[in-house]
């Protein structure tokens, strides 16, 4: 059983929510996860913060810092994610960069996510290669997808090698860019999105990066699977109730 | 050829190219393409006759007669600070600027601590006419304002970088949000032999300019181009890797590389790196970096802006690792005597960075005829204020 798989072979227009953890609070953690699911999010990316987020913008940094200085290590977040299954079915990934993964112990950090019920994991700055030698058995061991970015540099003979590596879905980056920049969909965009589409890969594919209302989700829709909102959401949670404010940024993605 | 860089990217068990998918095309177009391009005849005739007519090389090997006596072995000094623009930065952004243009490139970014790599930088665009922004950190921006100042006469953009500890790790990062944000028209000018493959190998071929003039020196004033040590000090550790470069697979000769300890490796103020760090992945590359039991990375502190890094290149690592190069540490207050010491001794005012490799020398034993080659990698003009303030003069 795979949550992944089963939500997207169920389920279109699959809207995935970003979070840093331990953000606002150290605690909030788990409270967002069940209160995103409620509010109807298919999927949940966790980002565990990292010191030098060079894939990031200003907003997610700010988080991630937030979340350090709040005291959150890996260590922390397994403990505090031991509960997650007790009301969260839908598919949960966590996000973040390789350094923290490395010192945890591969080994040790693929056990613990299957352990809590983690689905997947995105770590931008884990090269593919070396995913492939020291990492994958690991993964699949664990029923962990593993899932890669492509952008429109990313070349087609590439894209199919990502393809065939991956076994949760691809996340397409609208642009190069750090994360937080405003999508916009020009000619140049379609074009690459749609060439994506025509290659009829065989995992499905997310847009992220630059999705932050129900206007850029819907376009994103039409060419992918589905699309991921981060930097939006986590400027949203920032303050005040937290349920509050989960429900009100879930409330323009009802239908 | 023992020490040098693999087909994969690695030295050892470091290096590699641990880059987010935004920066995998600007990287794999410099991979493939660096090596035929530094190696084509007329590239090197170019860098040549720039590092000759324009940078003003070769530097002298200079005897320093009474730091000879002093340490009672014969204390050369491999003249970099007498580089156009101060200091052995300038080695490394001429290559990368002709590179650039082979690639088509238009826009120049690039990183600074202390300031030296971002005027190098600044002053090779202006150079060729190219548009150029500098990341330098809030804390270095005010401790070395006079440089800020030279970037700006260049006609470079000086952007603060205001995350973390505000000094040359979070401009690197910044660099590189940079880069992931432009990736087609842009090249970075990465300053030191840290970063993703192929930048470690490419910085320090660049720099290996002082240790193959360094050898023909040596061969001309002693009768052999092999001495005994070679000390040169290391923050990401480019001017080291130039100078040991030639001597890497020469055994008999021992390097020596020296850290900041900045106010002692166990005060929490340290820059100390192979003391204090653990392997790990930092701007691109698998080293030894200075990081928490889960992973993040510590701020550094040394005196020097240039050493304020919590890491050091994979080739270093690799170095340390094996037992060939020897890496120890000085002290923010050793460096600055040490800058004081060679300024009456010698007349010549070191770089506070270059001052922690003479400081080491007042720690070894040397026999009587030994030949020792430091690399005083930059001259002391930007730290006038430090000196100042240290000595009250």
């Amino acid at each position: 059983m795979n949550r992944i798989k089963q939500l997207f072979e169920s389920k279109k227009n699959i809207l995935s929510i970003y979070y840093t953890a331990g953000y606002p609070n150290i605690g909030d953690t788990i409270q967002i996860a069940e209160a995103l699911e409620q509010s109807g999010a298919d999927m949940l990316e966790i980002g565990f913060p990292y010191s030098d987020p060079v894939a990031d913008g200003p907003v997610i940094q700010a988080s991630s810092k937030q979340s350090l200085d709040q005291g959150m290590t890996l260590k922390l977040l397994f403990e505090q994610l031991k509960d997650l299954r007790k009301n969260v079915t839908i598919p949960v990934l966590l996000m973040g960069y390789v350094n923290p993964v490395l010192q945890f112990g591969v080994e040790n950090f693929c056990k613990a996510c299957a352990e809590v019920g983690v689905d997947g994991c995105i770590v931008p700055d884990l090269p593919m290669v070396e995913y492939e030698e020291f990492y994958k058995g690991c993964f699949e061991e664990h029923n962990l997808s593993n899932v890669f970015l492509i952008t429109p540099q990313t070349a087609e003979e590439r894209i199919h090698k990502i393809d065939g590596l991956t076994n949760g879905f691809i996340y397409l980056l609208s642009s190069s860019a750090t994360t937080g920049k405003n999508l916009e969909v020009g000619d140049t965009t379609e074009t690459y999105f749609s060439r994506i589409k025509n290659m009829h890969l065989k995992n499905p594919t997310m847009i992220g990066f630059g999705i932050s209302d129900r206007k850029t989700f819907d376009k994103a829709c039409s060419f992918a699977n589905g699309a991921i909102i981060g930097t939006a959401f986590v400027k949203a949670i920032a303050d005040g109730n937290l349920k509050e404010s989960v429900s009100n940024f879930m409330k323009a993605f009802k239908d | 050829m023992k020490y040098k860089v693999n087909e994969k990217g690695y030295y050892g068990d470091f290096g590699g190219a641990y880059i987010p998918e935004m920066l995998y095309p600007n990287v794999e177009e410099l991979r493939q393409n660096y090596l035929k391009i530094i190696n084509d005849a007329d590239f090197q005739k170019e860098f040549h006759q720039l590092l000759k007519d324009y940078v003003g090389r070769p530097s002298p090997l200079y005897l320093a007669k009474r730091l000879s006596e002093r340490y009672g072995a014969n204390i050369f000094l491999k003249r970099e600070d007498l580089n156009h623009t101060g200091a052995h930065k300038i080695n490394n952004t001429i290559g990368q600027i002709l590179l650039a243009e082979k690639l088509g490139k238009k826009r120049i970014i690039a990183e600074t601590g202390a300031g030296q790599h971002g005027v190098a930088t600044a002053t090779v665009c202006a150079l060729r006419n190219l548009e150029c922004v500098i990341y330098m950190g809030e804390v270095d921006i005010e401790r070395q304002a006079p440089n800020v100042a030279r970037m700006k006469m260049l006609g470079a953009k000086v952007v603060p970088a205001s995350s973390g500890s505000k000094t040359l790790k979070d401009a690197t990062n910044e660099a590189m949000r940079d880069w992931i944000n432009n990736p087609v028209d842009t090249h970075y000018i990465i300053g030191s032999v840290v970063g993703p493959h192929p930048y470690p190998d490419m910085v320090a071929i660049f720099q290996s300019i002082i240790s193959e003039e360094t050898k023909k020196q040596l061969l001309a004033q002693t009768g052999s181009d092999q001495p005994d040590y070679v000390l040169a000090c290391v923050g990401g550790g480019s001017n080291a890797m130039g100078m040991f470069y030639h001597f890497m697979d020469d055994e008999n000769v021992k390097l020596v590389a020296v850290e900041a300890a900045g106010k002692g490796v166990s005060s929490g103020f340290s820059a100390a790196t192979t003391y204090l760090g653990k392997e790990g992945v930092l701007h691109g590359s698998r080293s030894i970096l200075m990081q928490t039991p889960d992973g993040q990375v510590v701020e550094p502190h040394s005196v020097s802006a240039g050493l304020d890094y919590p890491g050091i290149g994979p080739q270093h690592a690799h170095l340390f690792k094996t037992g060939r190069g020897q890496y120890v540490s000085i002290t923010d207050e050793e460096s600055l005597d040490a800058g004081l010491l060679l300024t009456q001794l010698e007349g010549i005012i070191p770089a506070i960075e270059s001052a922690h490799a003479l400081a080491y020398l007042e720690k070894m034993e040397f026999k009587t005829g030994e030949n020792v080659v430091v690399c005083l990698s930059g001259r002391g003009d930007k730290d006038l204020d430090t000196y100042i303030k240290y000595f009250k003069l």
